[in-house]
């Protein structure tokens, strides 16, 4: 373009003549392997679209020589894995619990599929273990509010906690002081009295006093669930107020506000979200994280079920739930 | 477009755009049904005034010749103080959301939502994308197309309304994201009027980098240029089409996408790979070809180059979008093409690389003495990397590991703080003094600082993303004996624990470094040295055409 030629002095190459403020431009040729690579990606490229599904068309696109398809591969590949589990799904579903307890091939695999399921879909309340935490129920202790037994935690996972399940398990702990059933100086006295009557009596050195105070309050209010002695009653899933173990907290504050607020938690309804198969597991890999309780009339159905005698300082009738049709 | 003398139509046609800006305003007002659209509004409708009195103030005070330079500076220098405010804030805003992934429980604002990780990650991507990089470009394009076609820039009083316009686009942004205002649509959250208003000022920015090319005094447009206007265009082009939207009413911020289902997915992320294709590549290859030239003093490596990886860039990048949905409903013809043409994309990009590396022969002794110099080379060596490991990470059995884990954040930011970051901030050690009429840079010893800082940030940062990546990646897809998942997803969580922290200390020490830079720059503008006058931008008596 430009009738001089104009080289520059360190490289010796030809400028292409034009200058913008200040800047020049060589005309260094493609370097060569940059061109090569580039013209390989583009082979590459075709080479792809001719094997593979590559290219849009009026109707539908170009399949490929390979006929490859992603979608089948996995369809199959998910059929594959679930064909391969049926049978022990399927013999866990229909295990009784004697089966499984005399079955140590499917008590692994119910463990292992158990483990899975509650990795991703219970553990982020019931913590890793089934560790708890505020507001969530520790699994892995043997403190149940609504029954420890197989059936029972089967039970509780089909169905939920105020689900909205027509079975769903529900209790529900009034809101004493929200709701105005009583005064401030009434739920600090029935506080202490709860504490005084659990194990944390010493922990927190109850006030005996005041204790005392709120020990009628206690028999009107609170007893009709949690019972006269404070055992609780798992057929309403009322907690055992003499243990130290409190779904909301055991500070003297943290039991101060359960009684206020009366916050009942949501556990949602598997039944639809799972199998049978996958359920049973659930239930399998809860009950032997530590305190799963032995099975009251094990080789029975669970039709003909009788009510349960008290297991430990429970009440008694700790299956009702699952006994009723 | 008229310069001066009387009748202004810069100044009658702004005007008119904000008397019906406020109008629309007010009435967006009247129809609010939520106060979040309403302090919208009132935003826009405060903007429209002050930049109404700003006019009216502008125009009073009668034409203004600056006599110092030919070109005009202003808009320039505003737009490099607005580069670093936003470059700071949006870093900041990256550091706080690393170490609300690393600590949870003590970055946790239950009091303050709009301190919550879902409203602060758009307010950082938005921050340091179209904020910093944006005021960046604007403010670059502006000056480089004044000196590579020696004409002064076009339109009067518009290249000044684009600067507010956008500054004013920006605000609206995030103010929006921090009260919940947003579409949902990744690097394109602005709900539908503050889109409009983008467009406008688009429009605008396109016009007067276009006028100046028009009325340039060179007979070829320089190489910079080129990339720069395929910035404006396709982003112009990108944003219109992602944007597309029906409001649900004129009182409320909500919309519904033209789009739905996997064509909806397929748009966000044709725009969302293009964004990063034509913002992120192309306007910052633009920045390389005029400032590592200019720094190093030594001309482009090879002119035919340019040429080939600028139209293999233009036209491969538009085609790669799809490889960001791997393995989801796309159809899976849609994901070959991605993939192919990512895979292509790479020696276009590479051919950028090898240009702003290889015009640094004959010059290469320059980098033990010039930090800036190498900050610029650094960055270029960033976008080789990045655009080697995007082409490989978009191939289907890579991207089956990759995709979805702390990997691909870790390839954005080798890109954005490396690439993008690195070059701006050379961009703006070469502008200050140049703009302010100095010397040299307060200190280079700060700008070495800045440079070890921010690159053992980097560092820092894309390893332990690499990491964690891979490691997610695998934990993701562990089988045991009978086909269940080895771990759960919170279990892969917290295997990312201690890598989160070395990240969150990676974006603190470039925050670091950053703060440096302002802290030089700011120095350099206000030092008391006397003007040092640039050769070329003194105002020439007769305009000497191109040989």
């Amino acid at each position: 373009m430009s009738d001089k030629i104009d080289r520059d002095d360190v490289s010796g190459t030809e400028t292409t003549g034009h200058e913008w403020d200040g800047i020049k431009e060589l005309d260094t040729p493609l370097p060569r392997w940059w061109l090569y690579i580039f013209y390989a990606s583009i082979v590459a490229a075709v080479i792809y679209w001719v094997l593979m599904p590559a290219w849009p068309l009026a109707n539908g696109y170009t399949r490929g020589l390979l006929n490859w398809s992603d979608r089948r591969i996995v369809a199959a590949e998910v059929h594959a894995l679930e064909a391969s589990r049926a049978p022990m799904f399927n013999r866990l579903a229909q295990a009784s619990t004697a089966d499984l307890a005399r079955d140590p091939e499917l008590q692994e695999f119910a463990r292992a599929a158990g483990e899975s399921a509650f990795g991703d879909n219970c553990q982020t309340c019931h913590g890793a273990g089934g560790a708890g935490s505020t507001g969530y129920p520790v699994l892995a202790d043997d403190v149940w509010l609504w029954g420890g037994s197989l059936d029972e935690i089967e039970h509780t996972i089909r169905v939920g906690i105020r689900s909205g399940h027509p079975d769903a398990r529900i209790s529900q702990m009034p809101a004493f002081g929200r709701d105005h059933m009583l005064t401030v100086d009434q739920i600090g006295n029935v506080t202490e009295y709860v504490i005084s009557m659990s194990a944390a009596r010493e922990r927190l050195q109850a006030d005996a006093r005041v204790a005392a105070l709120g020990a009628q309050i206690y028999q009107e209010q609170c007893a009709v669930c949690h019972g006269a002695t404070g055992a609780g009653d798992r057929v309403v899933g009322a907690p055992s107020l003499l243990d130290d173990v409190w779904l909301y907290g055991g500070s003297r504050e943290e039991i101060r506000r359960q009684i206020d607020l009366g916050r009942n938690g949501v556990m949602p309804t598997w039944e639809r979200r799972f199998d049978d198969g996958t359920i049973r597991a659930l239930a399998y890999y809860v009950h032997q994280m530590g305190g799963g309780e032995p099975d009251v009339v094990a080789p029975a159905p669970a039709q003909t079920a009788a009510p349960a005698p008290g297991i430990d300082q429970g009440q008694g009738s700790g299956a009702g739930a699952d006994a009723t049709p | 477009m008229t310069q001066s003398s009387g009748f202004r139509g810069d100044a009658s046609a702004i005007l008119v755009i904000l008397v019906g800006g406020a109008f629309l305003a007010l009435l967006g007002i009247s129809r609010a049904i939520d106060t979040p659209f309403a302090v919208q509004m009132w935003t826009m409708f405060a903007a429209f005034l002050l930049g109404g009195a700003a006019l009216a103030w502008e125009v009073g005070k009668g034409p203004r010749q600056d006599h110092s330079s030919r070109y005009e500076n202003g808009v320039v220098k505003a737009g490099v103080i607005a580069s670093m405010f936003w470059g700071v804030a949006g870093l900041l805003v990256g550091v706080i959301i690393a170490l609300q992934l690393s600590f949870p429980e003590i970055f946790y604002f239950p009091d303050f939502g709009w301190l919550n990780f879902g409203r602060l990650r758009p307010l950082h991507t938005s921050a340091v994308i179209f904020a910093f990089g944006g005021n960046v470009l604007i403010a670059t394009s502006f000056y480089v197309v004044q000196r590579t076609c020696r004409a002064r820039l076009a339109g009067g009083l518009w290249p000044w309304f684009v600067f507010w316009g956008y500054q004013l686009f920006i605000a609206l942004a995030g103010t929006g994201y921090l009260m919940g205002i947003t579409e949902g649509r990744e690097y394109a959250e602005p709900p539908w009027y503050t889109d409009i208003w983008l467009t406008l000022v688009w429009v605008a920015y396109l016009l007067v980098f276009l006028g100046t090319i028009w009325k340039r005094q060179e007979k070829h447009i320089y190489v910079a240029n080129w990339f720069y206007l395929a910035f404006i265009v396709t982003i112009a082009m990108l944003h219109i089409i992602n944007n597309l939207a029906i409001p649900v009413t004129f009182g409320s911020s909500f919309s519904y996408s033209l789009f739905s289902g996997v064509q909806d997915a397929l748009t966000q992320w044709w725009y969302g790979h293009n964004a990063v294709g034509f913002f992120l590549t192309a306007g910052f290859l633009a920045i390389m070809y005029y400032f590592i030239p200019k720094q190093a003093n030594r001309p482009v490596y090879s002119y035919r180059l340019s040429i080939i990886h600028f139209w293999a860039l233009i036209f491969l990048y538009i085609w790669a979008g799809p490889h960001h949905l791997h393995y989801t409903a796309l159809p899976q013809w849609a994901q070959t093409l991605g993939a192919t043409f990512s895979i292509m994309l790479w020696m276009p990009s590479w051919g950028g690389m090898i240009n702003g590396l290889m015009t640094l022969s004959g010059a290469w002794d320059k980098l033990r003495t010039d930090p800036v110099l190498r900050m610029l080379v650094v960055s270029v060596a960033f976008y080789g990397m990045s655009t080697f490991e995007g082409p490989m990470m978009s191939i289907r059995a890579v991207n089956s590991l990759s995709h979805y884990t702390d990997w691909t954040i870790g390839h954005v930011h080798s890109g954005a703080l490396g690439w993008v970051g690195f070059v701006s901030f050379g961009a703006l050690y070469c502008l200050t003094p140049w703009l302010w009429r100095k010397q040299k840079l307060h200190s280079l010893a700060l700008v070495d600082w800045h440079f070890w800082l921010a690159t053992i940030g980097i560092v820092l940062y894309i390893t332990s993303m690499w990491v964690a990546g891979v490691m997610q990646g695998l934990m993701w897809r562990a089988y045991n004996e009978y086909g269940f998942l080895e771990y759960s997803f919170v279990e892969t969580v917290e295997a990312m624990h201690p890598y989160y922290i070395i990240r969150a200390l990676g974006g603190g020490l470039y925050l670091l470094g950053a703060l440096i830079m302002v802290y030089n720059l700011w120095r350099t503008a206000t030092s008391k040295e006397p003007a040092h006058e640039r050769v070329t931008d003194a105002p020439a008596a007769v305009a000497v055409p191109a040989e």
